[in-house]
């Protein structure tokens, strides 16, 4: 096939992750067939606290939690649906996940591995939840690193909310972080710095300036990112199995000589333009 | 524009108090203490997060926990690690004042999410490495900052002292945030525990082992000094004799009644982990 028809039917027959739900973002990783939702929302589990301010509790608190089989070996999906309170972390969901983890993890250390995916959409700790938000986002971030040395951890940042707050932290912790164009990851999202430190210092409504400093593209070229993804289904499913098939090596987060010496290199006080960073921090050989 | 608060020195006062040191490293920032000292019969690391008018970074000169913060930390638990191969591992006391995460452009361009995830990451390893890690707040334990210094804690000890403040942000960002005057703020955070600061209301959750009252903590002295380090010392003990996970926190009488839904999602999960 010639190469614009190739790509035409290539366009044509892609079908978009980032329009997925949770749920079916969450079944679109397992082998097909083998999706079993833990904690429904038929099991009713809901935030106890934003009723009492005023906000209508939804039946899953925001994640779908999923067993099923990656290639044939065991695996857990969480998936947070973005549509929901911006996927922020409240103390039903954030357990979730925290417990999906420390029961892989308790199966890995029963000689019986099971490989973990986050599909993570969030915007960080659910303010109105706030103490026990961070408290749980501390759980997991704890369940991912003692995971961690069992089995690789897998990250999938898509789109379109991305992934802010304690969540980025967790992305970082974990072995692999697979990201899209349209995807974005920082610790501070754009709004909550233009608030804190003035629209000088950050336009939150410059859409091309935030993707340039936390858009997949920027991320995967500064290797802060392990894989740059088209919004594909198909794509992102393949990712997921070489992550786990490929183990990588010690996460980033472990590997401080190796950042500091990046860092190292950066002129603070007269910081480069997103841009003139990817030259700084080259993608290294299969960093 | 955040108000300009005053430089909450505490951090530092406690590391002066407990180890007689100023813990400036031969590298790195000024911002993170770091001095050994006796406690009890062995010697504990302590690690705080001061503030800096003269920070390179301009967000990070209150006493938030920054890039070269956060990875600063990240050095020093690794570096306590290492040097205790093969020895027992010595215990490592966070004391906690922190402002927050510093919230800055140029944080996020050098990846400040990857540098606070080296600071967690490290503390964690510390803890299931055996180190006995016990955070200790004397004064803010604000979000991010909190995460990067001091959640990972196998024990949380804290002052009672109306200035020991928690929260998921500060708040004046919150109210910001959520369009609420600082008083709607203070109002739902009486009815609804989570959404509180003082420190009772975050021991209500079950995250403190030890709630330490009658302490001066703007100015640790004598006794009040001796008591603290007698609270480090059985923390520490309680620690070692536990697991090195942070179950403990679920399993405290406070979370049974706070947190149940923590213990019921949990439960359940386990219930439908196999398929039946």
């Amino acid at each position: 096939m010639s190469g614009v028809a190739g790509s035409r039917q290539r366009f044509l027959g892609r079908r978009s992750y980032i329009e997925l739900l949770a749920r079916e973002r969450a079944r679109a990783v397992l082998d097909a067939g083998t999706f079993r939702e833990l904690l429904g929302p038929f099991d009713g589990l809901k935030s106890p606290w934003l009723p009492l301010q005023g906000v209508v509790a939804q039946a899953d608190d925001g994640v779908v939690i999923a067993r099923g089989l990656i290639d044939g070996k065991a695996a857990v999906v969480a998936a947070v649906e973005g549509r929901y309170q911006g996927g922020s972390i409240g103390e039903v969901c954030g357990s979730k996940i925290a417990g999906a983890l420390e029961l892989a993890l308790r199966d890995c250390e029963r000689g019986s591995p099971v490989r973990p995916v986050l599909l993570l959409e969030t915007g960080g700790v659910r303010l109105q939840e706030a103490n026990l938000g961070l408290a749980v986002i501390a759980e997991i971030q704890a369940a991912i690193i003692a995971l961690r040395r069992h089995v690789p951890v897998v990250a999938v940042v898509a789109g379109i909310v991305g992934c802010y707050g304690g969540m980025s932290l967790a992305a970082a912790l974990c072995s692999t972080l697979i990201m899209t164009r349209q995807a974005r990851l920082g610790m501070n999202g754009p709004e909550v710095i233009e608030q804190e430190a003035g629209i000088a210092e950050l336009d939150a409504g410059d859409r091309a300036l935030i993707w340039s400093l936390m858009g997949g593209e920027q991320r995967y070229a500064t290797g802060l990112a392990d894989a740059l993804l088209e919004d594909d289904v198909d794509e992102i499913a393949a990712e997921v199995r070489r992550a786990f098939a490929n183990p990588p090596g010690p996460a980033r987060s472990e590997q401080v000589e190796r950042f500091a010496e990046r860092l190292a290199r950066v002129d603070v006080a007269l910081p480069p333009s997103p841009r003139a960073l990817r030259d700084v921090w080259r993608r290294e050989g299969g960093a | 524009m955040s108000a300009v608060p005053a430089l909450s020195p505490r951090g530092l006062a406690w590391l002066r108090a407990l180890t007689g040191q100023e813990g400036l490293a031969v590298t790195g920032p000024r911002t993170v203490r770091v001095a050994d000292a006796p406690l009890g019969a062995e010697t504990a690391r302590y690690i705080a997060v001061v503030p800096d008018a003269g920070n390179r970074f301009p967000r990070a000169r209150q006493g938030e926990v920054g890039v070269d913060e956060a990875w600063a930390l990240a050095s020093h638990v690794r570096a306590t690690v290492a040097a205790d191969q093969g020895v027992r591992a010595r215990p490592i006391v966070a004391l906690v004042d922190v402002t927050s995460q510093a919230y800055g452009r140029r944080e996020e361009l050098l990846g400040i999410h990857l540098a606070a995830a080296a600071a967690v990451d490290a503390y964690a390893s510390a803890r299931l490495a055996g180190h006995p890690v016990i955070a200790l707040l004397v004064g803010k334990a604000i979000s991010g900052g909190f995460l990067c210094h001091g959640y990972q804690a196998n024990r949380i000890l804290a002052l009672n002292s109306p200035e020991v403040l928690l929260h998921a942000m500060s708040k004046q960002a919150a109210a910001r945030v959520t369009r609420r005057t600082v008083e709607e703020l203070e109002c739902l955070g009486e009815r609804i525990v989570p959404m509180a600061y003082d420190v009772h209301s975050f021991a209500r959750l079950g995250l403190v082992h030890k709630l330490i009252e009658g302490i001066n903590a703007d100015a640790p002295v004598g006794a009040d000094v001796e008591r603290v380090r007698a609270e480090l010392i059985a923390a520490i003990a309680d620690a070692r004799g536990g697991s090195r996970d942070l179950g403990q926190r679920l399993r405290s009488p406070a979370a049974q009644e706070t947190r149940a839904a923590s213990i019921e999602v949990r439960r359940r999960l386990s219930e439908q982990w196999h398929a039946s």
